[in-house]
């Protein structure tokens, strides 16, 4: 009696406890769980999206592998990524160090930087858009950055930036770097605020001049930090879409096309949804081997 | 003279810092003055007047954003969305990790790490199929479908921030509400939840933002004009008058505004929460 008792009380307690997860459970299972496995099936099926799919095996994938369109929109994200990884990257270092020592109007700094960053995709999209305008009117050019580079005595300089296929690229990657940086700011400045401000000292003290002390204290210090700024900068920009999206109004399709709008296209303009999700599977797969590399050699780094 | 030259190098030195930061700063901020600039003027000045500050300021333009331009609806969904996204992930992932934190049940720690793990992989592509699932649950062009969706996306960075908090939870606290007859309920209702008020600040403010900024699943999940947020109007808007640059400027300074505000009172906990490295996983 006491023990059945003890036993029902326990089984009571478990399911009490399990109901506090119950809810958050029931989404991740209905909205992330189903979505992710149904999406892995999906990829092997012929399917438009409603009515019977016809199973196809790995037809999807191997359509896939010789689609130049594909493997070009991987370029270009990989562009835009090697950009970010390059020049923004850096930028957001030196002005966190410049921002890491007592120095006038730091908050303000700090609170300008990231404004870019808690904007939209849509937003900031939309505004560069306008600003690099190709069109004229009355001999006038509306859009802001020609205006300026014609007024200013560079007219050889006027160019339709977003419009060309050879500057189209580099130019999102500007805006998407313009938008970016702020991120890898916040994150490295708090993480130059937590080094220990005796290393520094003692590197004085053993007479370590500031580019001696900048890598033999900043840099393994800051090692792991920058470490998680590059990965998070790789998923971010690998994934871009909407910023694209809202440059270039679809103008040029395929030569500013990323991953993502390939399959957003696949799903929405031709209807193959399994070819979609095939997609899918291998940029999901690419970006998981990208993080999982990028930490192996941080921890090889971590060890020479 | 030694350390004249020591200050003069210093002075140079901090001179150039400030170039440095202060052209940053200025880009960073010109695209958005240009932006609320042009909101001010109107379809025959934008396009001749390129000075800094136009002559006549128009405020008309917001106006007819806001009712021509649907820009009233789309603003209310917005907040609509927002509003109970947040809600709902503020109760939802921390009755959840409560329990992670501190109650017991078989396969808890599967469970969790089930959570952890959907945040480390990324689903670029998980739209295609759920956007399926959606049509078969009948929750294509529903706030509710779009509500749940969202719930979902802010889940688990949600429930990690929240158990780091209870983990840090005396035990004493409990045991006192224990005495006083609390149950399990009610420990983390009036125990865990004031406790881990830094943590809701983090989560609201960060869920906020980005249910605010989503894109891709509105347009998706909902094709109806009056059930679209904002960021998803704003491309509509754009489509169809593409023309009209100084409306649209005005509806993107209303875009941006709200969230340009929030992120300048709450900056300290953004802060806070990106540099705790609690957000990163």
């Amino acid at each position: 009696m006491n023990t059945k008792s003890k036993i029902s009380g326990l089984l009571k307690d478990n399911i009490e406890n399990f109901l506090f997860v119950l809810p958050a459970f029931a989404i991740f299972c209905v909205f992330y769980i189903y979505p992710f496995t149904n999406m892995i099936y999906i990829s092997f099926q012929d399917w438009i999206g409603i009515g019977p799919m016809h199973f196809v095996g790995l037809q999807n994938y191997k359509e896939l592998m010789g689609d130049k369109l594909w493997w070009d929109s991987i370029w270009h994200a990989g562009y835009i990524t090697l950009f970010a990884l390059c020049f923004q990257n850096p930028l957001a270092f030196a002005l966190a160090l410049a921002c890491d020592r007592e120095i006038r109007l730091k908050r303000f700094y700090r609170v300008v930087f990231f404004i870019a960053p808690v904007l939209s995709e849509v937003v900031v999209g939309l505004i560069w858009n306008w600003i690099l305008n190709p069109e004229t009117q009355n001999g006038q050019h509306i859009g802001l950055l020609n205006h300026f580079l014609y007024a200013s005595g560079f007219p050889q300089l006027v160019h339709d930036w977003l419009g060309d296929p050879k500057t189209a690229l580099t130019t999102i990657a500007i805006v998407n770097s313009w938008k970016g940086f702020g991120w890898g700011f916040i994150i490295l400045l708090a993480g130059l605020q937590t080094i220990d401000k005796q290393l520094y000292e003692a590197a004085k003290i053993d007479g370590a001049g500031a580019w001696k002390t900048f890598t033999n204290v900043t840099i393994p210090m800051m090692l792991p930090v920058i470490l998680v700024v590059m990965i998070l900068t790789i998923l971010g920009c690998m994934q871009v879409f909407v910023l694209i999206l809202t440059l270039v109004n679809e103008g040029l399709v395929n030569h500013t096309d990323v991953p993502v709008t390939r399959i957003f296209s696949a799903m929405q303009n031709t209807n193959r949804f399994g070819y979609a999700c095939a997609e899918a599977v291998v940029f999901g797969i690419i970006l998981v081997s990208i993080s999982f590399l990028t930490k192996k050699l941080s921890d090889k780094a971590k060890q020479a | 003279m030694k350390t004249n030259r020591y200050f003069l190098w210093g002075m140079a030195k901090s001179t150039l810092i400030h170039i440095f930061l202060m052209t940053v700063a200025l880009t960073c901020l010109f695209p958005l003055f240009w932006m609320i600039r042009c909101a001010f003027m109107t379809n025959a000045t934008v396009f001749v007047d390129q000075s800094l500050i136009p002559h006549h300021l128009n405020f008309g333009n917001f106006a007819i954003a806001w009712t021509k331009g649907n820009f009233a609806v789309f603003f209310l969904n917005s907040v609509i969305y927002t509003v109970s996204v947040v809600t709902g992930i503020v109760f939802i992932s921390s009755l959840a990790a409560y329990s992670f934190s501190r109650l017991k049940f078989p396969g808890k720690n599967i469970i969790f790490y089930m959570f952890v793990g959907a945040m480390m992989i990324p689903l670029p592509g998980s739209f295609v199929a759920l956007f399926v699932l959606m049509t078969k649950l009948h929750l294509i062009n529903t706030r509710f479908g779009y509500i749940l969706c969202m719930i979902n996306v802010g889940l688990s960075m949600s429930i990690l921030i929240f158990k780091t908090f209870f983990d840090k939870m005396p035990h004493e606290l409990e045991d006192a509400a224990r005495i006083d007859g609390c149950g399990k309920f009610g420990i983390w209702w009036n125990m865990a939840m004031p406790f881990a008020r830094p943590a809701i600040a983090v989560i609201v403010i960060f869920n906020s933002l980005n249910v605010w900024n989503e894109y891709i699943l509105s347009t998706l999940l909902l094709g109806d004009s009056n059930l679209m947020p904002l960021q998803r109007g704003l491309v509509v808007f754009q489509g169809a008058n593409s023309t009209d640059y100084p409306v649209l400027m005005a509806g993107l300074t209303m875009a941006a505004i709200p969230i340009i505000m929030v992120y300048l009172f709450m900056q300290k906990h953004i802060v806070k929460g990106l540099s705790s490295g609690e957000v990163l996983g």
